[in-house]
């Protein structure tokens, strides 16, 4: 039984390690540039909430959810605003700079020469893909609490949900970005998430749109995670948090599993 | 492991591509301690047998040992004892020359103290500790390819895999690298290498097998390879004129073989010297004449009946 599982546990130690150096390699890359980069995915999630959701809010007045809780609008849009930015974090990641170094940088080709092996790079990359992204999620909470947009305790929970979040959005941009031929390509995806930032229940309750269209809404993956924040920052919802949480995590998986089968295709040639 | 068995061995080794055959079912047996070279020109395979050495493209047929285990199955555990030198340098951009080393040696899961001193040994034995801390693009060619060789060494590696190691660089750069592959064969590294340069593989190959559109054509160390395939010395003749031709038929009797290229024709001889008062007691006067004695690439001309670079 031992000479059966422990080797099965050292590998699963080593592929972590191996994970960890992937990794490892983008903090000794980390530029100055790059610290510029990341304030401005902080501050954009915070610009929205500002104009629309306090601007406009003031306009909209409160909100009657489907569960009959009242929230202001601020309040309504903030864990929505939450969600998007975990998502756009993961995406500049693992969409656009792990296309430039598979396909530019060559970077990969270089790695798969060491007992690295493409589902390591892929685990590795959306590691650090989620260490952005949750640094995002972690201030962008911060402000919700200081602004009053939900209490503290809710916060603490809200943030594993939203690191959640950008795990299931690193892993679905990564699994785009080999699929990616051009930097043409980006601008479609670009569109595409501009599309699910206007249209996931992000400024209106989903229940607003015409049935066949909210039932569009209901299934895309940015909906089911401001869903699942949304519960969480604001409350009520019942056990439908059950599903989201399913729903994502299974994203994350076929995501992963993907990415990492046609990262292998495109490398071992 | 017996000393005996072969580090690496090859047997009916096939890669395609599509429909395109780039491995022709090859068998090759490099043994410890052994620098061992795929000689040929571009397209002949050496490359892509290169990357099925290094565990990075699975065979499309015959059967491949690496270290007594299985490319496919045991890769990492294969890629952890290997050093490769890609054709393409494959280094990071984004990182400086030191960073590189530490950080591929993290890949092979060395604590970081010890990387950073071995980063510092390899930058001094390819001699680029004075740009340790220089970004990897202004480096020149030369710099960057010792750079991806001390990378190659960052594990310690017990077969070091270098795929065209000179390609492109200028003859001083060549011989630095030469003298780093020569120490390391010294110290016991086994050296596998493609090359399509001649000088290199008779300066650092023991055996070598000579590839040519996915097969061996020969096989055996330089010495051996000239020996049967070629004659002890080479005349090269360069007539005047816009043909070598006509001038090739008068030779005939001269020499074991007669070789016409567009610019020259060479006579394989035993003596060279005597072969040049035979030609001119012919009555013919060429513009050019060198003496000079067989190598890999008379031995390449043979057996293909083509130059190695075109």
């Amino acid at each position: 039984m031992v000479a059966l599982v422990l080797p099965r546990l050292m590998d699963v130690s080593a592929a972590s390690r191996r994970s960890a150096a992937v990794a490892e390699r983008n903090v000794s890359a980390l530029k100055s540039i790059y610290w510029l980069l990341l304030v401005s995915g902080f501050i954009e999630p915070l610009l929205y909430l500002f104009s629309i959701g306090v601007g406009v809010g003031a306009l909209v007045g409160d909100l009657t959810l489907s569960n009959g809780a009242v929230v202001s609008y601020a309040a309504f849009v903030a864990p929505a605003m939450l969600a998007s930015s975990a998502m756009t974090g993961a995406f500049a990641e693992t969409t656009f700079n792990f296309f430039g170094k598979m396909k530019y940088m060559k970077l990969y080709d270089g790695v798969i020469a060491t007992p690295v092996q493409p589902f390591e790079i892929a685990l590795g990359e959306l590691a650090w893909a989620m260490l952005r992204g949750s640094a995002y999620s972690g201030a962008f909470l911060v402000v919700m609490v200081v602004m009053d947009l939900t209490t503290a305790a809710r916060a603490a929970v809200a943030f594993p949900a939203a690191v959640l979040v950008g795990f299931t959005f690193g892993a679905i941009g990564m699994t785009i970005a080999t699929f990616m031929r051009s930097w043409q390509d980006f601008d479609v995806l670009a569109s595409a998430q501009f599309v699910l930032f206007l249209f996931s229940g992000t400024f209106v309750p989903a229940q607003a749109y015409p049935t066949l269209l909210r039932w569009l809404v209901e299934v895309t993956p940015l909906y089911r995670a401001v869903h699942l924040v949304r519960g969480i920052t604001v409350g009520g919802g019942g056990w439908t948090w059950l599903l989201d949480l399913g729903y994502l995590l299974l994203v994350l998986a076929i995501g992963l599993f993907i990415a990492s089968r046609r990262m292998s295709r495109l490398l071992y040639r | 492991m017996t000393t005996a068995q072969p580090l690496i061995q090859a047997r009916g080794l096939v890669k395609r591509f599509g429909s395109f055959t780039a491995v022709d079912a090859i068998d090759v047996a490099v043994r410890a301690g052994e620098a061992f070279g795929f000689l040929g020109p571009n397209g002949a395979g050496k490359s892509s047998t290169m990357r099925m050495i290094g565990c990075v493209s699975p065979p499309s047929g015959g059967e491949l040992r690496i270290l007594g285990m299985d490319p496919v199955r045991d890769g990492p555990a294969i890629r952890a004892r290997l050093g490769v030198c890609p054709q393409l340098d494959t280094l990071d951009p984004e990182l400086t020359v030191r960073e590189n080393l530490v950080t591929y040696a993290r890949y092979f899961g060395i604590p970081r103290r010890v990387a950073r001193l071995r980063a510092a040994e390899l930058l001094d034995f390819v001699q680029l500790s004075e740009r340790a801390d220089s970004k990897v693009e202004p480096l020149s060619g030369g710099m960057k390819r010792r750079l991806t060789i001390a990378r190659a060494l960052v594990n310690e590696p017990e077969i070091v895999l270098l795929d065209e190691p000179t390609t492109g660089l200028d003859p001083q750069a060549r011989h630095l690298v030469w003298e780093r592959l020569f120490q390391l064969k010294q110290q016991g590294v086994t050296l596998v290498l493609t090359t399509h340069y001649m000088d290199e593989a008779e300066q650092l190959c023991d055996r070598l097998v000579v590839m040519d559109g996915g097969r061996i054509v020969a096989e055996g160390s330089p010495r051996v390879l000239i020996e049967q395939h070629s004659t002890r010395e080479v005349v090269e003749l360069r007539f005047a004129g816009e043909s070598q031709e006509p001038f090739a038929s008068k030779l005939d009797q001269l020499g074991e073989r007669v070789e016409v290229l567009p610019d020259r024709i060479l006579l394989y001889v035993p003596d060279g010297d005597a072969a040049v008062a035979q030609v001119t007691a012919l009555g013919l006067h060429p513009i050019n004449v060198l003496v000079r004695r067989s190598g890999l690439e008379d031995v390449f001309l043979h057996l293909t009946g083509r130059t190695l670079i075109d």
